[in-house]
């Protein structure tokens, strides 16, 4: 357990709304070392963020742990009280949010939102809180700090405000930094730099991240390890290598298959993945994939996959794999 | 920003010689016109408003000394309190309404907004839905319903208040809760749904994600943007309170200047109801303009250059 | 639907079996696509307080448009010697009657001051109050939703010079000038009624005329101002341009395209104009300028019972609930159907 800075096992997570419980975490596991950065890739509804966000207490309103471990830091979120986390909000793990835009409060300037963030986690006198700013300003590529200190949100450009709530995040000098779809809101162009800017101060700074993302593309040059979240379940999980050269996962596949090649000088389709997504409120008995899945089998309708071990940090939940594993052994037999 | 003040006060000034030259020509359609000959009125009060308005003269003329006149504050003689000028009634009369007035766009504020914000925080608990139900009847009950029920109940049945003028404290409370009853409803409501916008905003969330606790995010973060479509009801509000006054004003046989415009109207007193309205609407103009700038300063997204 | 897999089952060759499509099939569900209207309709009729509110709005109405024409008494009849009864007693002279054998039917709300039944004159003082209301909020939709819809449509200048006309006519105080132009108007007007052909004028009376004309000038501009702008997010979308390209006329356009896309924002504030209409004209009718005796109002009802309120609360309490409860009923109803047509759900 020590190994690891964030170690997440089993978890469950429901919301509890007017409508029914619907199950957005259905036994997710995964960890990340000091210093590493770890990719969770999954469409909307996956239940990509509702984990991170339950690592830093902030599930919203209706939600509610129904079962797992959450151990972040040497700390049992679990049975964290309300203030305990407020103390490592924002100090000992930050999150960016996706849109810019809209993150950031309007009706104040940067300095202040970035000097509250300071003088609530240290000892710093605001003088001093205000060097820290402009530091942390030039540390993410803003240039004139003294000048965007004084200024609103809404003068700056949405790459400009996703530096500042990157500062933010950097305030206090979190081991873990969780970036919820980081680029999404951005320009392509913008992306690069704020990937290359994350991946400079991770360099840097020696922090975890864990990268919440739609986009293969933007795992690819970040990420040591991968988890593809589908339905509120980690469905393979390996290293960034293993899962772009040997994707184990019919979705992993399907993910993979889709992306259109610049390089194709014949006209091909795109290859899109069948069919929609699940049901939360009803989650179908089997694999939640299945529906969509070009090697659907019977077993895989009714019945959940168990995780099986391909390699020493690759593993994945299809019932393909058990099925070569009973053939193997029908074969043994024979 | 200077020129959006400046813009806005000329369009005030606009309206205000708008209304006063509708008044004017409104009052004239009256025949025989707004200084028209009356028994009751004296013969120097007669020729003293015939000789400065010049009643012979055309229209447009008159037109000119009336306004010209009002431009200084100068509406002529009352037609029906004896030797009392107009601007002299005014005077006289504005002060009660004024702190009338004033006590209750105070307390509805101070009622309102904590009213509202406490809803929203409760959302959907019964704390809310109590709150609705209050702040959806005090926008529905009509201002001489309240006055009148509340004058009944605690001035006639239970006999606890006393029910005419303003000569102590106590005289205060059924006048300025009726008066209140109206906009502290309306600022609930109004507040709660801002509230309501605003907790589901972003930015609220990352103010949590710092290590804010709900109440620092709450008081800080939330309540500075919730509060920014209040104030632009203020404007409307001190309308409302005007108007709202006469019916208080009548009803509680109170001094004010609400309730001699209504008696002015009932007993035909042409110059005291011009001169009424021209200082009421350019009252009511002028503070909404301010209002409208005011915002302007405190909102910064709207920073004008 | 089994959540857990048995803990020791044994894998069978038929598991691996590929799944048929029927089996896939069976396990997506899509719920089906709603309409809108459909869908609001839905979301009304799960509002209870909506509901409630729109069966009150219904007994009100038959209350005050059916009842008094099957009820014994009118409500400008001056019974001798009823004056001032209480509710459900009867005069001496009636008393007479009823010894002798005859059926008098009781003053379920008592009298007044001139011995009318009070409760066939509430009913038709809210028969008024609602028409009025009604009516002006029919003039409101009109007016407002014609000028704001063509101001939006056409943009450039003409856009302008009505939108500064209508920030002028919202920063008058209405409730100065309603006041100013019924009073002023009430002459003329009277002058006008005695020529032939405009008796009419004299029974619905001066005042009322006036508060229509007056809801015609000045209360519209709120409507104008809402339809403008839905008429200016509506105007981007492509199936305008696609409109015009086939040749459509601007007429054509507006009617068919832009309003009736708005119709659900129309509709709400329609219903939401009404009590405030009623509101209006109950203040008004308060204040002594309202409707022509002997035509009651809600609101002149309430200002007449102010005298007697000592020893008769009852004419008081009668008009002032039932005006309070029209107004709250519409404003509940208003406010459910805005939530039936609005998209962003508040859950």
């Amino acid at each position: 357990m020590k190994e690891y800075l964030v170690d997440i096992r089993n978890e469950r997570l429901s919301f509890f709304t007017p409508a029914g419980e619907v199950k957005a975490l259905n036994d997710v596991s995964l960890h990340v070392r000091e210093g590493e950065v770890l990719g969770i890739v999954g469409e909307s509804g996956s239940g990509k963020s509702v984990t991170s966000y339950s690592l830093m207490g902030l599930t919203a309103h209706p939600g509610r742990l129904v079962g797992g471990d959450l151990y972040f830091n040497g700390h049992y979120i679990n049975e964290m009280s309300e203030r305990e986390m407020q103390k490592i909000r924002g100090n000992e793990v930050s999150i960016i949010f996706q849109d810019p835009m809209t993150s950031l409060n309007p009706v104040f300037t940067i300095g202040n939102q970035i000097r509250e963030v300071i003088l609530l986690h240290t000892n710093k006198t605001r003088k001093e809180a205000n060097d820290r700013a402009r530091e942390l300003l030039q540390l993410v590529g803003i240039n004139e700090p003294d000048k965007r200190l004084k200024q609103y949100p809404h003068e700056l450009s949405g790459g400009m405000r996703q530096r500042v709530m990157i500062a933010i995040a950097l305030a206090c000098e979190p081991k873990l930094l969780i970036a919820d779809e980081p680029t999404t809101a951005l320009d392509v162009t913008i992306q690069a730099q704020i990937l290359e800017l994350m991946r400079d101060l991770k360099e840097k700074l020696g922090m975890s991240i864990i990268l919440i993302t739609h986009d293969l593309g933007v795992v690819a040059g970040m990420c040591d390890h991968i988890a593809v979240m589908y339905a509120g379940k980690v469905v393979e999980y390996g290293t960034t290598d293993e899962i772009f050269y040997q994707p184990s996962h019919e979705y992993t596949k399907g993910l993979l298959r889709s992306i259109p090649n610049l390089n194709e000088r014949e006209h091909k389709r795109l290859v899109p993945i069948e069919g929609l997504p699940v049901d939360m409120l009803n989650p179908p008995a089997g694999c939640p994939f299945a529906p969509r899945c070009r090697s659907c089998m019977k077993i895989c309708l009714s019945s959940m996959p168990n995780y099986t071990q391909v390699s020493d940090h690759h593993s994945s939940a299809c019932w393909l794999l058990d099925k070569e594993k009973f053939e193997r052994q029908a074969e043994g037999q024979a | 920003m200077a020129k959006y003040i400046l813009k806005r006060f000329m369009l005030a000034a606009l309206t205000v010689f708008v209304v006063a030259s509708i008044t004017f020509f409104l009052m004239n359609m009256v025949p025989g016109g707004p200084f028209v000959a009356e028994k009751s009125i004296s013969e120097q009060a007669q020729a003293a408003l015939n000789e400065k308005f010049g009643m012979d003269k055309p229209l447009i003329v008159q037109y000119k000394n009336y306004m010209l006149s009002a431009a200084h504050g100068d509406f002529g003689l009352s037609l029906k309190q004896r030797g009392r000028t107009v601007a002299e009634i005014i005077t006289s009369k504005f002060p009660v309404s004024a702190r009338l007035g004033g006590i209750s766009v105070v307390l509805s504020l101070l009622i309102g907004i904590p009213l509202g914000s406490i809803a929203a925080l409760n959302r959907g608990r019964w704390v809310d839905d109590l709150i609705i139900v209050i702040a959806t009847c005090g926008i529905a009950f009509p201002s001489f319903v309240i006055c009148t029920v509340g004058l009944y109940i605690f001035g006639v049945y239970l006999g606890w208040l006393p029910t005419m003028g303003l000569t102590t404290p106590l005289h205060y409370i059924l006048p300025v809760f009726a008066l209140a009853f109206y906009p502290t409803a309306y600022i609930t409501r109004l507040m709660r749904s801002s509230m309501l916008d605003v907790i589901g905003q972003d930015y609220m969330r990352t103010a949590r994600a710092k290590g804010l606790s709900q109440h620092v995010s709450l008081f800080k973060h939330a309540l500075r943007n919730a509060i920014l479509p209040v104030i632009t009801y203020v404007g409307p509000m001190l309308a409302y309170t005007l108007t709202g006054s006469m019916v208080v004003e009548k009803i509680f046989v109170i001094p004010g200047l609400g309730g001699q415009f209504v008696s002015s109207i009932m007993t035909r007193d042409y110059t005291v109801i011009m001169g009424t309205t021209i200082f009421l609407a350019t009252l009511v103009i002028m503070m909404n303009a301010l209002v409208d700038i005011v915002y302007k300063f405190v909102d910064p997204r709207i920073q004008l250059k | 639907m089994a959540e857990k897999n048995l803990v020791s089952f044994q894998l069978k060759v038929e598991d691996f079996l590929p799944a048929t499509d029927a089996e896939k099939q069976s396990l997506t569900q899509m719920r089906p696509g709603v309409s809108f209207w459909k869908d609001a309709m839905r979301r009304m009729k799960k509002n209870k307080v909506a509901m409630i509110s729109l069966c009150v709005i219904l007994i009100i109405m038959i209350f005050s448009f059916i009842l008094p024409s099957y009820y014994p008494y009118h409500y400008g009849q001056q019974i001798q010697g009823s004056e001032y009864l209480g509710p459900m007693t009867y005069s001496p002279q009636e008393q007479v009657r009823i010894d002798a054998g005859e059926k008098v039917f009781p003053h379920i709300l008592g009298t007044d001051n001139l011995g009318r039944d009070y409760a066939v004159r509430v009913m038709v003082g809210s028969r008024i109050s609602l028409s009025v209301g009604l009516i002006a909020a029919g003039i409101i939709l009109v007016i407002g939703s014609i000028y704001g819809a063509v101001s939006g449509f056409f943009g450039g200048w003409v856009d302008l010079i009505m939108m500064r006309i209508v920030d002028i006519i919202y920063t008058v105080p209405d409730i100065l000038l309603i006041v100013l132009i019924s009073f002023a108007l009430k002459d003329p007007m009277q002058t006008l009624a005695e020529k032939p052909g405009f008796a009419w004028i004299q029974t619905i009376g001066v005042n009322l005329i006036s508060i229509f004309l007056v809801f015609a000038l000045l209360y519209w501009v709120g409507m104008a101002r809402i339809v403008r702008s839905q008429v200016l997010t509506l105007k981007q979308n492509e199936y305008v341009t696609a409109a015009r390209a086939l040749g459509a006329g601007s007429g054509r356009i507006i009617r068919k395209h832009l309003l009736t896309n708005s119709i659900g924002t129309l509709i709400v504030m329609t219903t939401l104009q009404i009590p405030s209409a009623i509101f209006t004209e109950s203040f008004l009718s308060f204040l002594g300028l309202g409707v022509a005796i002997p035509l009651p109002s809600l609101g002149s009802l309430a200002s007449d019972a102010l005298n007697g309120l000592n020893t008769y609360p009852y004419l008081l309490l009668a008009p002032a609930l039932l005006i309070s409860l029209i107004i709250l009923s519409f404003n509940l109803f208003g406010d459910g159907l805005r939530d039936a047509f609005d998209p962003k759900m508040k859950s």
